[in-house]
């Protein structure tokens, strides 16, 4: 069955989203949520499991410090307010990959409440309200054998992999967000982005949505424009990259615009983004919902972080993503706009340490949104993904400015360093790249091409001096290139025009 | 002193100081308990897993390293048990249930690993009721524990596999667990010593859990000075669970070995009203009431101050206890689904995962868990939380605001153990809310946290009856000091340990009888 859409620009014709987000950050410590495992990525199933994350009978949490630090650093950085007395609860459902039958999590009494984050797009700048940061254990991984989407249904059996099950789990929930009407999209994308930079510079997560270390559920609702009350909300579970955030906002924007349009209510449900259609589709129907029975955990006692160690905190909080950007900007004398392609190409920390490391602003954004922005959409690969440093990248940039080589040869220099065949100098070295000099051959190439062009050194030495311009071509071609053209164009002056 | 003739009905302390001096060694006293186990338990039923081999081959490793000359801890060669709710490794954890059938562990609790550390030989495992939920270890899913003081009486319970093993001679002492009662009044109704330790002072790590904020393991033992050395022995603060309070391991023993020397003058004993008191003996029977007036008499004899203390919130207990603890086992049973271990019901490929769960779950629990699974998630159900839990909690903070106002004027507190002596096996099995009746007494300091232990005061109508004090929070040493001296006079007025008149009166004359 599929569904029906309504063109997006007539959506917003007729209605006004609502868009809220969930998003889960698995935490970058050593060990799990409750107990001393290990929670490095891709081990062998079920290999880093005791009788803690596997639920035994007996066995008992004990929480992990590091983890509740990085929660209140999160919430500092979103600007929230840190609970004096926390305490978490049991979340009560049955499921094969959460082994106690319950999730460790908070509910009523969460460590940051009140926060929010104020989100650049296009000029304008909306603030996102977030309601709650608070910190849970994560589940563990189903595999589904034998079915042909890798669901449930279908399968012949399914497999269980506690390795993930207890590994420190963020949950970040924003306000209902209102007022972003065609941009609701862009901006839930850009909210993701934006707090995915926050936690990098915080240092928290790998944050690496690939391997699902940060996740989010993206909630969608409309009402039509002019209502006072907002729609029923769907909740897109688990959409797992940037672009799918947008996309999947986008889809039931159309998606539930088609319902109203016919007349019908949108349905409260949870639904699956699908990466390669783009659209998303209902999850399993639950005939009543779920009652998580929620209770204080009484395996754990309250959490009462003091005052004076919140605010050592807060004082050791990193720059955080805007103001870097704000100092980046002025220091670099960049427009808005300028800035914002350096920041929508994920180039910020690339260029800020090609920068570093010796280039100028100009040089280092020039490269990197240029040739080298190129050569990632033509491999189809991130910026940072590119097999060269910012060192390298600003050690190109000194060869340029130095004269060694030209932007050609500095081409062939950079195909040498991503082949891997060492650093710029080197490559210029064992390549034989770097630009002749006033050097005999160049003066046998200049000779040469004024023999062999008698007609046009003819007319130059006639007065028309701008014909010189084949000239210098046909020695560049000579040369391969090598040569620096105000050379050329110099020494073949000195032989044809009388001074 | 301890023979080869009296070992099996010898305090712990004794079988410690005649292993520590050479009399006896750790295989001699451990064949002697295996040998009346092999005899008796087929009619008592206090077992549910004996591994002879292995508590021979851990004596036999005990008395090697002796003759070696190595140092030992005192415990070191005296056997004990330990209810089938603490988990062991390698050796089968049942809880009391079917649903874990065949689990071998692959850890251990931490009072076991601690028991072992000290040198102390596993028996074996004893009954329960099936996830300690119950009086009368009716509830265990495996058999039928008998009172060793009449087999046709219940042991107590949930801990009734440890109460009928130490009362009959089974092992020295025994572990029991305790979330509303189930260390005293099956201690009280066996003539044992119980006591349930201020919450937090025994670590939970590896206790299958019924009620976390309730549950708290203690020592199930013939005599006081033996509870107080099987306490400390497991006792003191475990970083595997975040309850267990970070603080020294108290005096005990020594406690205990002061009381026995029947001095009370100064101690401030309240009794309370709302137990057993005026205006509430419903349900008391007449000669508990009397053994415990006289103990209270005992303890005014040898110096104590004693005056009536009333505390209101007591009479809510029961409904408040009925709340939370079924809430929490609800949550804590919830991980006995058939995925990972135990059993697993129906998955022959016909049904999908809710139903194998289902299925599981329903073969797997019996009639009370299910019964108190289903209050619990009714308790904690949306739109009746506040009403149910949420009210139970404030119950809660009341019961233990009227301990605290009491500790400004009495030391310690005093009660039955529990409303009745042990009843007719079967008696109450379709009547849960009698059954629920005998842990009154025992839920009040249950609920506040706060450490009581029972002490045999005497028999009614030739059967035991106990005696329970409470104490403030982390002062468990009261609890040994008044127990011991009331036990000491006692024994003395009496002329022997009350548990020395069960050889003729029990076992003996049921050994052959059919059950």
């Amino acid at each position: 069955m599929s569904d029906t859409l309504v063109d997006f620009d007539e959506v917003l014709t007729r209605y006004e989203p609502v868009i809220g987000l969930e998003t889960h950050v698995e935490l970058g410590t050593e060990s799990k949520m409750f107990c001393g495992c290990s929670t490095t990525f891709g081990a062998e199933p079920n290999t880093q499991t005791c009788p803690v994350c596997l639920g035994l009978p007996g066995s008992l949490p004990v929480v992990n410090a590091e983890a509740i630090e990085s929660t209140i650093r999160i919430g500092l950085a979103l600007g929230c307010r840190i609970a004096s007395w926390s305490r978490f609860a049991r979340k009560n459902y049955f499921y094969p990959d959460i082994p106690k039958g319950f999730q460790t999590s908070q509910y009523d009494e969460p460590l940051c409440t009140a926060g929010h984050l104020d989100i650049e797009l296009d000029g304008e700048t909306y603030r996102v309200e977030i309601e709650r940061v608070h910190i849970e254990e994560d589940t563990g991984k189903n595999l589904h054998v034998g079915g042909s989407t890798g669901r449930i249904h279908g399968a012949d059996h399914s497999l269980v992999d506690y390795n993930r099950a207890g590994i420190p789990l963020v949950e970040i929930v924003t306000r209902p967000i209102p007022g972003a009407g065609a941009k609701a999209p862009e901006l839930a994308r850009a909210y993701v982005t934006e707090l995915r930079e926050i936690l990098l510079a915080l240092g928290v997560s790998e944050v690496r949505m690939e391997q699902g270390n940060l996740r989010s559920d993206v909630n969608t609702s409309l009402a039509p424009i002019g209502s006072l009350d907002w729609g029923t909300r769907t909740e897109t579970k688990n959409v797992n990259s940037l672009r799918s955030v947008e996309r999947s906002v986008r889809f039931e924007m159309r998606r539930q615009a088609a319902v109203l349009d016919a007349g019908e209510r949108v349905v409260q449900e949870t639904r699956h983004f699908h990466e390669d259609t783009g659209s998303t589709s209902s999850g399993r129907s639950k005939e009543e919902a779920t009652d998580y029975r929620y209770f204080p955990e009484p395996d754990l006692v309250p959490i009462a972080p003091d005052e004076e160690w919140i605010e050592g905190l807060r004082a050791a909080l990193p720059e955080l993503p805007a103001a870097r950007r704000a100092r980046l900007k002025q220091e670099w004398g960049l427009s808005d706009t300028e800035m914002a392609w350096i920041v929508n190409a994920g180039a910020l920390g690339l260029v800020s340490d090609t920068v570093a490391a010796g280039a100028t602003p100009a040089d280092a954004r020039k490269w990197w949104l240029g040739e080298l922005a190129r050569r990632a959409n033509d491999s189809g690969v991130e910026l940072t993904e590119l097999p060269v440093t910012p060192q390298q990248v600003a050690e190109l940039a000194g060869l340029v400015t130095a004269g060694t080589v030209n932007d050609q040869l500095a081409r062939q220099a950079l195909d040498g360093v991503l082949a891997g065949e060492g650093g710029p100098a080197a490559v210029v070295e064992s390549r034989g790249l770097a630009v002749m000099g006033d050097s005999d051959e160049l003066v046998a190439a200049v000779e040469a091409a004024i023999e062999g062009n008698p007609d046009v050194a003819d007319k130059v030495r006639g007065g028309k001096v701008q014909a010189i311009g084949a000239l210098v071509g046909a020695v560049m071609k000579t040369t391969r290139g090598k040569a620096d053209a105000a050379t050329v164009k110099r020494m073949l002056e000195e032989r044809l025009v009388s001074s | 002193m301890t023979t080869t003739e009296n070992i099996t009905s010898s305090s712990a302390a004794d079988l410690s100081q005649a292993l520590q001096a050479g009399e006896l060694s750790s295989v001699e006293v451990t064949r002697a308990y295996l040998d009346r186990i092999a005899a008796t338990d087929g009619t008592i039923g206090a077992y549910l897993h004996v591994d002879a081999d292995a508590a021979l081959e851990a004596a036999g490793a005990v008395d090697a390293a002796r003759a070696r000359g190595e140092e030992l801890g005192p415990l070191a060669g005296v056997p004990m048990a330990l209810k089938d709710v603490v988990v062991t490794e390698g050796v089968p954890t049942t809880s009391g249930s079917k649903i874990l059938e065949g689990w071998r562990p692959p850890y251990d609790a931490t009072l076991a690993a601690r028991l072992k550390a000290a040198g102390t030989v596993l028996l074996g495992k004893t009954n329960m009721d099936e996830f300690a939920m119950g009086s009368s270890t009716e509830n265990s899913a495996y058999k039928v524990t008998r009172n060793p003081w009449d087999t046709d009486r219940i042991p107590g319970g949930s801990s009734g596999g440890s109460s009928a093993a130490v009362a009959a001679g089974l092992a020295p002492w025994a572990i029991g667990t305790d979330t509303g009662g189930s260390i005293r009044q099956p201690a009280a109704v066996t003539g044992l010593v119980g006591h349930k330790p201020t919450y937090g002072s025994v670590s939970r790590y590896g206790l299958i859990a019924f009620s976390s904020s309730l549950d708290q393991a203690g020592p199930m033992t013939r005599t006081v000075l033996d509870a107080a050395l099987l306490h400390e022995a497991v006792a003191g603060h475990d970083p595997l669970d975040s309850t267990s309070i970070d603080s020294p391991v108290p005096v005990l023993a020594e406690s205990a070995r002061r009381g026995a020397e029947g001095d009370l003058a100064g101690l401030r004993v309240g009794v309370v009203t709302e137990l057993g008191g005026d205006g509430h003996t419903d349900g008391y029977e007449p000669g508990v009431l009397a053994r415990v007036a006289e103990a209270v008499a005992l303890l005014e004899g040898m110096g104590a101050e004693v005056r009536q203390v009333s505390c209101p919130a007591f009479d809510l207990a029961l409904p408040a206890y009925y709340l939370i603890a079924p809430s929490e086992a609800s949550s804590n049973l919830a991980r006995f689904d058939g995925v990972r271990y135990g059993l697993r019901a129906g998955d022959d490929g016909s049904r999908d995962l809710d139903e194998v769960m289902a299925l599981t779950r329903e073969q797997g629990f019996g009639p009370e868990v299910k019964r108190r699974i289903i209050l619990g998630t009714y308790a904690l159900s949306s739109g009746y939380y506040d009403a149910y839990y949420g009210q139970a909690q404030k119950v809660r903070t009341l019961i233990t605001r009227d301990f605290t106002s009491a500790w400004d004027d009495v030391d310690v507190l005093v009660s039955p153990t529990s409303p009745t002596v042990a009843w007719t096996l079967g008696s109450r099995v379709d009547d849960p809310i009698a059954m629920y009746a005998a842990d009154l007494c025992t839920l009040p300091a249950s609920l506040a946290g706060v450490p009581a232990i029972s002490v045999p005061c005497g028999l009614s109508d030739g059967l035991p009856v106990g005696f329970q004090i409470m104490a403030p929070a982390l002062a468990d040493d009261r609890c040994y000091r008044v127990a011991a001296a009331l036990e000491a006079a006692q024994d003395a007025a009496r002329g022997h340990a009350l548990l020395a008149g069960i050889a003729t009166t029990g076992i003996a004359t049921k050994e052959n009888a059919p059950s």
